[in-house]
């Protein structure tokens, strides 16, 4: 019979030894976690501002604009149509709290995931290092990291902004090793057979090609930093997720539905231009493809 | 002359601790042996030199490591053992930045798979060696310009590759190893990717290149029939191992092992064997100034129908045959009796074998085949044209 008893296994004071790892940190690294705060907190106050100053409907024409360049312009169409909404919906002010913030832990997110992703990719230690911790880091409940944040930088834009990135870097270092690794070996070695250093085969190859599967990464980063976004309005960041949160605390319908409504709306926005940045061949009517091809045409007629 | 390439003893093993794998080779054990410890020979002690000037091909089929051994010329994979010399320096064993130089001076290298640069253009890939070495602009431009003008893509450096057809794709690939001006050209199976015909035109061109550009060339291929058209040499590649390394014809008509003998009696003999590889002594051999009666001596010794008869230089005079030197006895000439002279048909050395047979059946009496200098080395009968296609060194 299997015993019943628990005894013989010994309670194990895990979350205790992070409890103590993390006041270790906020007693000692103080120093750090006020240089993050400050800068993450600043970045983010001096984008949100001028998200802010820009008149909504100038700001509408020049998203549009962007979604034109990068796919299509049914794609900036439909994209004054959803922002407008988003307008009446009179949330136009917390989606660009909201932007503000994901595109803040974006950048920092692939300052750290593009470089982190390059090492993996030329070393297979570093890269059997840091897979189980990019999986620890994907996998771990969202709402875990707001605690110790909260402990670090208390309430606010901050704690809800470093555990955006924690959340959203994986996909940034995977894509990026996985675009490297894939390059064709030939084209490597075609480098290395012309005498090319390793750095010269970095920027001039391997890096253009893989292109794609970076910015197939740099997509799921944003993708995972709004959903997050909406979590860090728990901790007190401003936009579409505190709206949420407090709808959800006072059951109010109307304005939950209309904050979700607004994440979606950003959502789709950020994701296909995104996803056209990183595979311009397959928007061949882009504004930027039209025009290459142009200039290509032009140059190709006067050769 | 110092050689241009020289690899002695060379291994390469992968797996676990390989250089165990070597000493496990030299003591006898087979490449199932090491297979069985999870060693993989991919290269076993292989050894050969390359002189300037010379198409060297190595040929075996896939796994057979050649595409490896090409790869530990230029370094760019490190043997387990062994040593290559390029130039009389050494490229094993030394500093990345050393072997990076000599890639850049003196080694290029054209792939299977084109290996071209997909997000830039034509003329970029084809400097590319050059950008690499830091040249300005304006002489690199230049210098790929001349390099695409030397493969017939004239005008072509704006487009991208993926706009070309492969052979094209091809020749922008050797454009970029003959842009970088290097002495020695590695080929890896640059041709197998391309359409039979295609392959046929990237060869001749290959060939008409090389006579005027002079490269030591180290070319790899999988195919019989490239190795022996290009070849000047051929090392034979089975399972890691060099089996044999000579001529086409060395290798055809004495073969080193039983693989090889295999390997080659599917090949068209007619159009590896020279008229030089089956031509025989003629049995007797007469001077112009010689007469009928000396004539009639020397055949009733040896019992041919005809003589050749050859000049005091060795050129061929001649062919008289046996009936009229016979009546010109009988009628007490003095002068021999020509027949007709243009009845001898007169060939090279180095002319193909198929290219006899029309001759043969033209002509009544044997082939004479002279050297470059035009003097006699000897003559093919007809009987001695049709005994060399059937023989094939027995394995037929």
């Amino acid at each position: 019979m299997i015993p019943l008893d628990t005894g013989f296994m010994p309670r194990i004071p895990l979350g205790r030894w992070a409890e103590d790892g993390i006041d270790w940190i906020s007693d000692n690294l103080d120093w750090l976690l006020a240089a993050i705060k400050v800068g993450l907190g600043s970045a983010n106050d001096l984008l949100v501002g001028a998200l802010l100053a820009v008149p909504p409907l100038v700001m509408i024409i020049l998203l549009a604009f962007i979604a034109w360049a990068a796919r299509s312009w049914r794609m900036a169409l439909g994209t004054v149509v959803a922002l407008l909404l988003v307008m009446g919906l009179n949330q136009w002010d917390h989606a660009m709290e909201t932007l503000g913030l994901v595109l803040i832990a974006t950048v920092t997110a692939i300052i750290l995931a593009i470089p982190l992703g390059i090492w993996a990719a030329r070393s297979s230690t570093v890269s059997a290092i840091t897979r189980p911790i990019l999986d620890f880091m994907q996998t771990m409940p969202a709402f875990v990291y707001l605690i110790p944040t909260i402990i670090f930088f208390s309430v606010g834009v901050v704690p809800g902004l470093v555990s955006t990135v924690i959340f959203a870097l994986p996909p940034g270092v995977r894509l990026t090793e996985l675009g490297i690794r894939q390059v064709d070996r030939e084209t490597v070695e075609a480098g290395q057979a012309f005498g090319a250093s390793p750095g010269q085969i970095l920027r001039g190859i391997q890096l253009p090609l893989a292109v794609p599967s970076i910015m197939a990464g740099i997509n799921q980063v944003i993708m995972l930093a709004l959903s997050m976004a909406v979590i860090a309005g728990m901790v007190g960041a401003d936009g579409l997720g505190k709206e949420v949160v407090g709808a959800l605390s006072t059951i109010n319908t109307p304005r939950g539905v209309e904050a979700g409504l607004s994440i979606v709306v950003l959502a789709i926005y950020l994701d296909r231009v995104t996803a056209a940045l990183g595979a311009p061949a397959n928007h061949p009517r882009s504004l930027f493809r039209m025009i290459s091809a142009a200039r290509a045409k032009r140059a190709a007629a006067s050769a | 002359m110092q050689p241009s390439i020289t690899a002695s003893n060379l291994y390469k093993i992968f797996g676990r601790n390989p250089r165990r794998g070597v000493g496990l080779l030299e003591k006898g054990s087979s490449r199932q042996d090491l297979r069985d410890q999870g060693l993989t020979a991919a290269v076993i002690d292989a050894s050969f030199e390359v002189s300037p000037g010379e198409i060297f091909v190595v040929m075996g089929l896939s796994g057979s490591g050649k595409s490896t051994l090409i790869r530990m010329v230029n370094g760019l994979l490190p043997p387990t053992h062994g040593e290559v010399t390029i130039m009389g320096d050494r490229v094993t064993a030394i500093p990345e930045k050393e072997l990076r130089r000599i890639r850049r001076e003196r080694v290029s290298m054209v792939f299977q798979h084109f290996a071209l640069l997909p997000h830039r253009t034509v003329g970029e890939n084809v400097a590319y060696g050059l950008a690499v070495r830091g040249m300005n602009r304006t002489e690199r431009e230049e210098r790929a310009e001349r390099a695409l003008a030397m493969v017939d893509l004239a005008g072509w450096g704006g487009y991208r590759p993926s706009e070309l057809s492969g052979g094209m794709q091809q020749r922008v690939g050797l454009a970029r190893a003959l842009a970088a001006e290097t002495d020695i050209l590695l080929m890896d199976e640059a041709f197998s990717a391309l359409d039979p015909l295609i392959r046929r035109g990237m060869q001749d061109q290959l060939i008409e290149l090389q006579q005027k550009l002079d490269k030591t060339i180290l070319f790899i291929t999988h195919d019989l029939n490239e190795a022996m058209r290009l070849g000047d040499r051929i090392a034979m590649m089975r399972d890691g191992r060099i089996e044999q390394i000579g001529t086409a014809e060395q290798i055809l008509n004495d073969p080193a092992s039983n693989y090889v003998a295999q390997f080659v009696q599917d090949v068209d003999r007619t159009r590896v064997l020279t008229a030089g590889s089956i031509a025989e002594p003629p049995y007797a051999v007469l001077g112009t100034e010689q007469g009928p009666r000396t004539a009639h001596k020397l055949l009733r010794e040896n019992q041919p129908s005809w003589l050749l008869v050859v000049r005091r230089d060795r050129t061929p005079a001649g062919i008289v045959w046996e009936d009229d030197v016979a009546a010109a006895v009988r009628d007490g000439r003095d002068d021999l009796p020509w027949s007709d002279v243009h009845e001898m048909p007169v060939v090279t050395h180095d002319t193909p074998m198929n290219e006899l047979f029309g001759l043969s059946a033209q002509h009544r009496s044997p082939i004479v085949v002279v050297d470059d200098d035009g003097r006699v080395t000897g003559v093919i009968p007809r009987v001695t044209l049709l005994a060399a296609i059937g023989a094939d060194g027995g394995a037929a």
